[in-house]
């Protein structure tokens, strides 16, 4: 057809290919210290990481190399020239560890910083309260008469001295928090949480100077410490998604090389400008958007479109940042810098979308903002009523004030929606659903409409062999198919288990199919007209390639991208929920119509581009309505942000990950009715807990008004509402093992 | 009662010296990598001296 270029790397197609150059980003310490961090995937034991370190240990001037599994990350000090992490990342993509660079710059430290922050709030809160407890038991269960004055006072003090820095120290996530909405004057769940806490802290201060007969710090420090449990879940399972994402931006800020005064120059990818010249070879991910200038290719624009067949790329054809040049290597020249390419564009577009979509105010807050001023002016007008009405010294006035606070118990309400969510999360983590955040289950139990994404979502997004075909045929086939990165080939080799034959003089005839040579014979597997030299057109329906044994036969394999296997129940599920399913796709109206057809959604739209799909969406919001947009390509994700709530399967890019609330893993879409549903009971078992809050407060409240509260009896309310609501949130893990 | 003056500080001294010790391992990073922790018991002793030579 047009040129036909033969690739000469061909043996070195199933091992990764290292077309970076890692040694700009070497960093460099006194004494000619040199350190790198790679990312390393498909570490999966104990021998991939002895691999791996050891090889790189018999290297002379390495004298530090660290994998870790748990984060992919590899790190290698030496000695020495910078050129040696090229070296490096030679041996390990070598051993079959795919390889890239873990750009540390990029990565979040806020969040890394703030993880650590609560871990040790939880340690000192944890120790704080441990040792309470075990003084407290004394304080509470004995009296002055049988422990004696001094006894008591000693008490007091030691508690006094091991609570109040305890409580500085680990209360401040709350505090800040709290004083943040103050400023902006709004209010929070943690306003009257850091409000109880400070004020237990004082009262209970106040009556161990004075010798007064109870202080509360126990209850202070065990709300503390299991907020701050449920907080640290809460942040780790936003962080974890947030960081592949980093990562996939941060592997993408490699090096290309760019052609200046006719010399190969290798430029990080963040240095590209507008009208430098690129040279990009087989398999490269293209760095920049531009223009061909030179050979013919294929493009992979999976990440982009979410499309599987490879588009085909001439001199003058546009290419975008982030597709991959798969069948010949090509020269661009760059129409934009990397600030503003197609993929920048795309994370643009999406965090525009987030920050509208953070304006949710989750229950807690709304729970917050009723009970807030409510509690505080009764707690206000106790304190006047007693002080300026009933005569009272406005010591005990405001003793008995601080009490109508306190016994209001923040700790119920406080406790109300975090608990649910951790035993929520926990649930669904097991059945591999990720949650990343604890409003995606509010806003999910309310959800009317469900936009579907077809490519990748509804099916499976890679095309598959269909038809049954003879070992024989398929050991063939698969023997030329894995020299190419083909999706076809790539499809017939996962079909193919068998041991490979050993071809010769196999050559990839760009833009036509692979050919080689087998005991003399020369087989071809490619393109029909190619292959069998027929003229006749291409079937329309499936996709399909020809395999040519040299005069003795012709066999069509043929591929479709299927459905995933339960997509039809999961329609018919979401349906029955009441939920309105729509499928909004960029593919072609025929092909959409038809799987619409098959799986009886009435509403389907079709040949969508990014910026159509996410319009959709917003209009769709004018309705007032919850919206969960399930998708998996990159073209997907503004949608995904501007839905209310979105999901994603585990098999999307990581940066479409990242931006849905949730992600799912396997083959099926059942963890969609999965989610619906945990997240409906989830709502409601947080509606009730606050409902208990309630209840106990119209009882406890008056009483406490007029002062018959005795602290004994505010003691005990308080952890029995908090038991409570722990024990009816504990009910959601009961009922989903009926299921 | 005497007792207490002596017996609560060291329960307190022995509670915080576990509280400094976790605070510490924190610091030194000794949670980043708990599965590789897990599998690195499982590489031969022997290869592993030689590692560190």
């Amino acid at each position: 057809m047009e040129q036909t270029q033969i690739s000469n790397n061909k043996t070195n197609f199933n091992k990764v290919e290292i077309n970076k150059l890692f040694s700009p980003f070497v960093k460099i310490y006194p004494k000619n210290n040199n350190s790198i961090i790679f990312k390393v995937k498909n570490i999966h034991c104990a021998s991939c990481i002895h691999l791996i370190e050891k090889s790189l240990y018999t290297l002379e001037n390495v004298f530090f190399v660290r994998v870790n599994m748990s984060t992919e990350k590899l790190e290698i000090k030496w000695v020495g020239e910078k050129k040696l992490a090229d070296k490096f990342a030679k041996i390990v993509s070598g051993l079959g560890y795919p390889i890239s660079l873990y750009d540390v710059d990029n990565l979040d430290n806020n969040f890394e910083e703030n993880k650590k922050i609560l871990i040790r709030s939880i340690a000192v809160s944890g120790f704080a309260a441990a040792n309470l407890m075990l003084i407290s038991v004394g304080l509470w269960s004995s009296s002055v008469e049988t422990m004696g004055f001094a006894t008591r006072e000693l008490f007091q003090w030691i508690s006094s001295l091991i609570a109040l820095p305890a409580i500085i120290y680990s209360g401040r996530p709350f505090f800040y928090s709290a004083l943040k909405v103050l400023l902006k004057k709004n209010t929070n769940m943690d306003v009257p949480i850091s409000l109880a806490v400070i004020l237990t802290s004082l009262i209970s201060f106040f009556e161990t100077v004075n010798s007064g007969e109870h202080i509360y710090f126990d209850s202070a420090i065990m709300l503390l410490f299991f907020l701050l449990i449920g907080r640290y879940l809460d942040v780790l399972a936003k962080g974890k998604a947030k960081k592949s994402a980093k990562e996939l931006l941060s592997a993408l800020g490699g090096t290309a090389t760019v052609i200046k005064d006719e010399k190969q120059v290798i430029v990080p990818i963040k240095d590209i400008r507008a009208g430098d010249i690129i040279t990009i070879s087989i398999g490269e991910k293209i760095p920049a958007d531009g223009i061909i200038l030179n050979g013919s290719t294929e493009i992979d624009l999976s990440l982009i479109s979410g499309e599987t067949l490879p588009k085909k790329a001439n001199i003058n054809d546009y290419v975008f940042a982030g597709t991959i040049n798969i069948s010949a290597p090509i020269q661009i020249e760059v129409s934009k810098s990397t600030e503003n390419n197609l993929l920048t564009n795309i994370v643009k577009l999406m965090e525009k979308a987030e920050i509208s979509k953070s304006k949710y105010t989750r229950i807690a807050d709304k729970a917050a903002k009723l009970y807030t001023p409510i509690v505080h002016l009764a707690g206000l007008f106790t304190f006047i009523g007693w002080w300026i009405f009933a005569d009272l010294a406005w010591q005990p006035s405001l003793l008995i004030a601080v009490t109508v606070l306190i016994i209001t118990c923040p700790c119920a309400l406080g406790l109300a929606v975090p608990v649910v969510q951790v035993l929520a999360n926990n649930s669904l983590m097991k059945k591999g659903i990720y949650l990343k955040s604890g409003d995606a289950l509010e806003k999910l139990s309310k959800v009317k409409y469900v936009i579907l994404d077809k490519t990748g979502t509804l099916t499976v997004g890679k095309p598959s062999l269909i038809g049954s075909y003879s070992e024989e045929d398929l050991q063939i086939a698969a023997s030329l198919a894995h020299y190419s990165k083909h999706p076809f080939s790539r499809s017939i080799c996962d079909q193919f288990n068998g041991k490979l034959l050993n071809l010769e003089n196999v050559k990839e005839i760009i833009g036509c199919g692979m050919e080689g040579y087998f005991k003399g014979k020369l087989l071809k597997l490619g393109k029909k007209n190619w292959s069998c030299h027929s003229q006749k057109d291409e079937n329309e329906i499936f996709s399909e390639i020809w395999l040519t044994v040299e005069n003795e036969k012709n066999i069509c394999f043929s591929f479709k991208d299927q459905l995933r296997k339960d997509t039809k129940v999961v329609i018919d599920e979401i349906k029955k929920l009441g939920i309105t399913p729509i499928i909004l796709s960029g593919d072609q109206n025929e092909v959409v119509k038809r799987i619409a057809a098959h799986l009886g959604i009435n509403d389907y739209y079709s040949e969508f581009s990014i910026e159509m799909k996410s319009e959709f969406i917003r209009k769709l919001k004018l309705q007032n309505k919850e919206i969960l947009m399930v998708g998996d390509g990159l073209n997907d994700a503004p949608s995904l942000a501007e839905a209310d709530v979105s999901i994603s399967p585990s098999t999307a890019m990581d940066i479409t990950q990242n931006t849905a609330d949730i992600v799912f893993q396997g083959e099926k879409l059942f963890p969609i009715i999965g989610c619906i549903k945990v997240a409906k009971k989830s709502v409601l078992l947080i509606k009730q807990n606050f409902l208990m809050a309630i209840i106990y407060n119209i009882f406890a409240i008056p009483l406490a008004i007029i002062g018959l509260v005795t602290p004994l009896i505010a003691a005990i309310a308080m952890s029995s509402s908090s038991l409570f609501v722990i024990g009816n949130s504990f009910r959601l893990n009961l009922k989903r093992k009926k299921l | 009662m005497n007792i207490l003056l002596y017996l609560i500080p060291i329960a307190l001294t022995l509670g915080l010296i576990g509280l400094l010790a976790f605070l510490w391992t924190l610091k030194n990073n000794q949670y980043e990598d708990l599965e590789g922790a897990s599998e690195r018991i499982l590489i031969e002793e022997e290869k592993e001296k030689n590692d560190k030579d």
